[in-house]
């Protein structure tokens, strides 16, 4: 029944209020939508903890969607010990890199006073939610090795069960606690998104890179216009 | 040809005396509000000097602005690749030290402070920690210190001067300075537009106002780097950049933006101008040297049938057409050919444009003696204080040619003035003066009216901004009649 509520429930929960409120925040309260950049108030330390965070964190979070997408491509790709390595190291290196970024990250949001002056208290709760994650992440990459290979067989299959709505405990409960955490923070980090200002991550301008530089919004219907009989 | 109108701008800089009151109605009406204390929309410069911020016009530093490459034009420190590269850190970014950190005093501490035998103070706090701060620089801080080697000596726009010629611009009796307010230019290629992710920033295609959408706005801050007039800001607790709206709700009402109404020296000049939107990329990518000459090309004139004709085929009200006949922007900088874009080079053609600034020798001093003399009152351009060098790098991407040309009339309208009100000078040497400078009677008679006796009506032409219309074009205006507006309500609160 616990593991039913932590696995099951909550996961569902998360995505739920995520979906939701984000929904409602984009309707009614857009402006709210932004990433709250602090660089215009210091900009030197938000360098070393930034970059490496995101571009870290980028590829992780990619790396977790693949072996989501193609557990069996994976697997295949893994039979051969060198690839395996490779990607285990590039895994555990981009892994490292969110870890020192979020914690350079913690210690500039704590100890600059102009940044403390525009912290809340949600920034903090979502830092050291991140912390936890990336953490445990670092974590099980370490302890529990060769995780492409076995996520892809044992954990994906949970997620997929709940992404199917046929949620399936099994493959999780015997899980080590290390990475049962690391779910369950995942799960909150998606649950807590909507309220934070993570919600910068729903709102990346991909559409920039097709769109025409310039942009002229006309309060009028200039095609109707032209048409109409000319006033004078 | 596409034919559009735009609310475009002249200041007059020879009538500039630097009160800031411009600057103070804007900070009034818009920026004084938490996040936006250091945001000047308007702020007056004074000329040689590093600005506000600091050094905005060091585009090796900011990278603003547009640069060529081949035929084409890229921005020069954001855009589509770069602005993705540099999105979780932008290098480029100013942050709040380029411009000042914004204060306030302990007023309370001057009534609550025991009684002694010294006078109580009150401290400065900073506004963005509240705590103590020491004042180390503010808006202005380099008011009227044209001479100064701290912020004379590093205007950017010094270095294509030789170490002589600076020199000799910074002798005590030969110190020159003059004032440059700067609002948003309102540009037809606007960079900070073109820079920005979300597709926040947009031209309104009416007036040509440029606007940031409150609601879009995701702070990704890539605006900031791509003005290179540095005429976006950051607000740091909103989240949200921000801009000159060029007071549009004063502007649909039929008043003119709260700095230019306030201006003291009434040297600002506002009213719409015809252009040809088709030609915009063509100008902005063409030769340095062109882009003043073409940029007042693309300027339409509004006599023109033809000009009038394409226009209302393109949905500019006649209403518009009629101002821009009367539009004393038009004057200055069409037919005239008086007013200049600040920084053309930049290639955003901003639609901002000055009338440089006329800095004759009042004095000269020999030895003890400074000596006045009336007969160097008209000077020649050449024995100008400010050397046309430097007003070629402000106003036409270095070409003295054309600033020669804007002070040879100034000269010569001031010549027939003169020839007009004393009669000392002869008329034959007015005449050879109007000659030269390419002006006849007629209209050095009408620079004179609109440069020294421009009523209200005259300097402001601002055409109606047709709602009615806006309305329309939501088709159902009969259903929208009674009914609530459906506004931007929201209080501009910090993000959660």
């Amino acid at each position: 029944m616990k593991d039913y509520l932590l696995f099951v429930v909550f996961p569902y929960v998360s995505v739920a209020v995520m979906l939701v409120v984000s929904w409602l925040r984009y309707v009614y309260f857009r402006h709210q939508f932004t990433s709250l950049s602090s660089e215009f108030l210091e900009s030197k330390e938000l360098f070393w903890g930034s970059v490496p965070w995101h571009y870290g964190i980028l590829f992780v979070l990619l790396g977790h969607l693949v072996a989501f997408m193609f557990p069996r491509e994976i697997l295949v790709w893994n039979q051969i010990p060198l690839r395996l390595l490779i990607l285990e190291v590039t895994a555990l290196v981009f892994g490292l890199m969110a870890l020192v970024g979020i914690i350079l990250l913690i210690i500039r949001r704590v100890t600059h006073p102009r940044i403390r002056h525009v912290t809340s208290t949600m920034d903090i709760v979502v830092l050291l939610v991140l912390l936890l994650q990336v953490a445990t992440g670092v974590g099980i990459a370490v302890f529990y090795r060769w995780g492409s290979s076995w996520y892809a067989a044992s954990l994906v299959p949970y997620l997929r069960s709940l992404f199917v709505f046929k949620p399936n405990v099994e493959y999780i409960v015997g899980m080590p606690l290390l990475i049962k955490i690391h779910v369950l923070s995942a799960f909150s980090i998606i649950g807590l998104l909507s309220f934070t200002r993570l919600i910068h991550f729903l709102v990346i301008p991909i559409n920039y890179l097709w769109r025409p530089y310039q942009l002229v919004i006309w309060n009028w219907d200039r095609k109707k216009i032209r048409k109409a009989p000319r006033s004078q | 040809m596409d034919i559009r109108s735009q609310i475009s701008v002249v200041f007059h800089l020879d009538k500039c005396i630097g009160c800031h009151t411009c600057s103070v109605a804007c900070k009034n009406v818009w920026t004084d509000r938490k996040g936006a204390e250091y945001m000047w929309w308007n702020n007056v410069e004074t000329k040689p000097g590093t600005g506000y911020p600091t050094q905005w016009e060091n585009q090796e530093e900011y990278k603003g602005g547009w640069v060529k490459k081949g035929k084409k034009i890229t921005l020069k420190g954001a855009g589509k690749l770069q602005g993705f590269k540099n999105i979780f850190h932008n290098p480029n970014l100013p942050t709040i030290d380029d411009y000042y950190e914004p204060w306030t005093y302990r007023y309370e501490d001057l009534f609550n402070a025991p009684e002694g035998d010294d006078q109580p103070t009150a401290r400065p706090i900073s506004l963005l920690t509240g705590k103590n701060m020491e004042i180390k620089a503010g808006p202005n801080w380099d008011d009227d210190l044209g001479g100064s080697p701290d912020y004379a000596r590093k205007d950017p726009n010094l270095k294509d001067m030789a170490k002589i010629e600076q020199d000799a611009l910074f002798q005590v009796e030969k110190m020159v300075m003059f004032y440059l307010p700067r609002i948003c230019n309102h540009c037809l290629n606007p960079s900070c537009l073109a820079a920005c992710p979300s597709g926040a920033i947009y031209k309104r295609g009416e007036d040509g106002v440029v606007l940031i959408n409150q609601n879009r706005c995701r702070a990704w801050r890539m605006c900031v780097t791509a003005c290179p007039y540095k005429k976006t800001y950051y607000n740091w607790s909103t989240g949200k950049s921000e801009k000159c709206i060029l007071c549009y709700p004063r502007l649909e009402t039929g008043q003119a933006p709260a700095c230019m109404h306030s201006c003291v020296g009434r040297i600002r000049y506002l009213g719409v101008m015809l252009y040809d939107a088709d030609r915009i990329h063509e100008i902005a990518a063409a030769e340095e040297s062109d882009l003043v000459d073409l940029q007042r090309e693309m300027i339409l004139d509004p006599f023109d049938p033809r000009v009038i004709e394409k226009a209302q085929e393109n949905g500019v009200h006649f209403s518009v057409i009629e101002h821009a006949q009367r539009s004393p922007v038009y004057r200055f900088v069409k037919e005239w050919k008086m007013a200049l874009p600040l920084h053309p080079e930049y290639r955003t053609l901003p639609m901002l444009f000055y009338v440089p600034p006329l800095v004759p020798i009042m004095g000269s001093s020999e030895g003890d003696l400074y000596d006045t003399d009336s007969e160097d009152l008209f000077t020649t351009i050449e024995k100008s204080r400010l050397p046309v060098q430097y007003l070629a790098s402000l106003f036409t991407a270095g070409n003295q040619g054309q600033i020669r040309e804007v002070l040879k009339k100034m000269i010569a309208v001031r010549l027939y003035r003169r020839e007009v009100t004393v009669g000392d000078i002869g008329k034959e040497y007015m005449e050879q003066h109007l000659r030269e400078a390419g002006l006849d009677e007629k209209t050095a008679e009408a620079i004179y009216r609109l440069t020294s006796l421009a009523n209200f009506e005259d300097r402001f032409v601002i055409p109606a901004n047709h709602r009615e219309e806006a309305i329309a074009a939501l088709d159902t205006e009969f259903e929208k009649k009674g009914a609530t507006g459906f506004g931007f309500r929201m209080k501009p609160e910090r993000g959660m």
